[in-house]
């Protein structure tokens, strides 16, 4: 009888390998997949630092400044208007007129530079997304940008997968509120029963035959 | 013989083994989230002033967007402030709804929702915000409104760029809803009305 080249126990190594490179396999799999739904790659709920340390909550919560002062052109165009320096010397030019911190807005007032903010919400190129329809169709602004009246600096809400858009425009009826009640941050989508919102839903014209869900809705 | 069949076979999946790279490397494209064009607001290498929306050469306006003998644009017909709404808007309650709405978001703040001047900035600024229920306003024609929400007048700037004209009517008449509230004759109220007001509501 010839010697044994492997030990008695190599089956149960061979087996525990075995099992343990399944492991790694998996375990790899759902860190990544872990790691692309978390804040460290969506940067949902990361504020980010700003060259003026602007604040909504301040803004909005406390000084009840409609979203619309600011966002002007949320009503009518594609984007929600992001304000001129312009706008923000409508009031700073008679409050806060001395702060440091709002130096910057003065100086961009005096000499014409805007002031270059850090974008928070960055739609790919190729996903044309248009505010004015989806506020004219009853679609609050904190179903995508959470309740930015409780935030300092601004964060993203959401991390703005497709799947996500998708799930508003498979059922319309799960996320809509009345038109008056668009700018209105406090909001619960539970005020209304599901039928009433079937009936918003009805009343505003959204299609519910699948056309919303078609690529070129957003993909044009 | 064997040796060499498998050899074959080997080298054969061994000259195919960059192919799971591929999968790797077209994860890595992402030329088409960054597309090189400009979308709004954002930042221009191309001009100077850095700003990819060019603010329009000073005063122009897009074609056909803006007629100067059109009391809408203007406020004033032939040259004198404009004392009721222009022919191309119609005063029903959808008009002065939607003024409500825009005087609440872009007047209140300095004004006040009753537009006493104690808005929140009047609140906490150290400026004198006028009410617009003094005998000088009530009296002033409709298109004053119009003329200094385009034109902006003492400290308040103008809104030209934020409120389109027929928003700027809108709140014009609104505002003179809110001056009839603040002002009302009784009267003018009905004997229903009358009761509503004695109830405290």
């Amino acid at each position: 009888m010839s010697a044994q080249i492997f030990p008695r126990n190599a089956n149960a190594i061979f087996l525990a390998s075995l099992f343990g490179l399944v492991m790694l396999i998996v375990g790899t799999i759902a860190a990544m997949v872990g790691f692309y739904l978390s804040p460290w790659y969506t940067d949902v709920g990361i504020a980010k630092a700003q060259p003026v340390p602007f604040s909504h909550k301040h803004h909005v919560s406390e000084l009840k400044i409609d979203c619309r002062y600011c966002h002007a052109t949320v009503e009518k165009a594609a984007t929600a208007g992001f304000p001129a320096t312009e706008t923000c010397m409508s009031c700073h030019s008679q409050v806060w007129t001395t702060s440091p911190l709002l130096e910057v807005v003065r100086t961009s007032y005096q000499t014409g530079d805007p002031v270059v903010w850090n974008r928070i919400y960055d739609l790919p190129d190729f996903v044309y997304f248009n505010h004015s329809i989806h506020v004219a169709k009853g679609i609050g602004c904190s179903s995508c940008h959470g309740r930015i009246d409780q935030q300092h600096l601004a964060a993203k809400a959401q991390p703005l997968y497709m799947g996500w858009c998708l799930g508003c425009h498979r059922a319309p009826e799960d996320y809509i509120r009345p038109r008056e009640e668009v700018f209105n941050m406090e909001w619960d989508v539970n005020a209304l029963s599901l039928a009433e919102r079937q009936q918003l839903v009805v009343e505003y014209q959204i299609p519910t035959d699948g056309r919303l869900t078609n690529c070129f809705v957003c993909h044009r | 013989m064997v040796n060499s069949v498998r050899k074959s076979f080997f080298t054969r999946v061994a000259r195919l083994a960059w192919l799971p790279l591929c999968l790797l490397l077209v994860a890595c494209h992402v030329d088409m989230y960054d597309q090189p064009k400009y979308k709004p607001n954002d930042v221009s290498s191309f001009f100077p002033d850095g700003r990819a929306m060019q603010p329009p050469p000073a005063n122009t306006v897009p074609l056909n967007s803006y007629n100067p003998a059109s009391p809408l644009m203007t406020g004033r017909i032939e040259g004198q402030l404009a004392d009721q709404l222009p022919p191309e808007l119609k005063l029903d309650a959808a008009l002065l709804a939607h003024g409500q709405s825009r005087y609440n978001a872009f007047c209140a703040p300095c004004h006040g929702l009753v537009g006493d001047g104690q808005g929140v900035i009047a609140y906490r600024g150290p400026l004198t915000v006028p009410s617009l229920h003094s005998d000088r306003l009530r009296n002033a024609q409709l298109g004053y409104f119009f003329d200094v929400i385009t034109n902006g007048i003492g400290k308040m700037y103008s809104y030209a760029s934020r409120i389109p004209p027929e928003d700027r009517w809108a709140i014009a008449a609104y505002i003179r809803a809110l001056q009839l509230s603040q002002n009302a004759d009784v009267a003018l109220l009905s004997e229903a009305e009358l009761q509503q007001v004695r109830a405290g509501r």
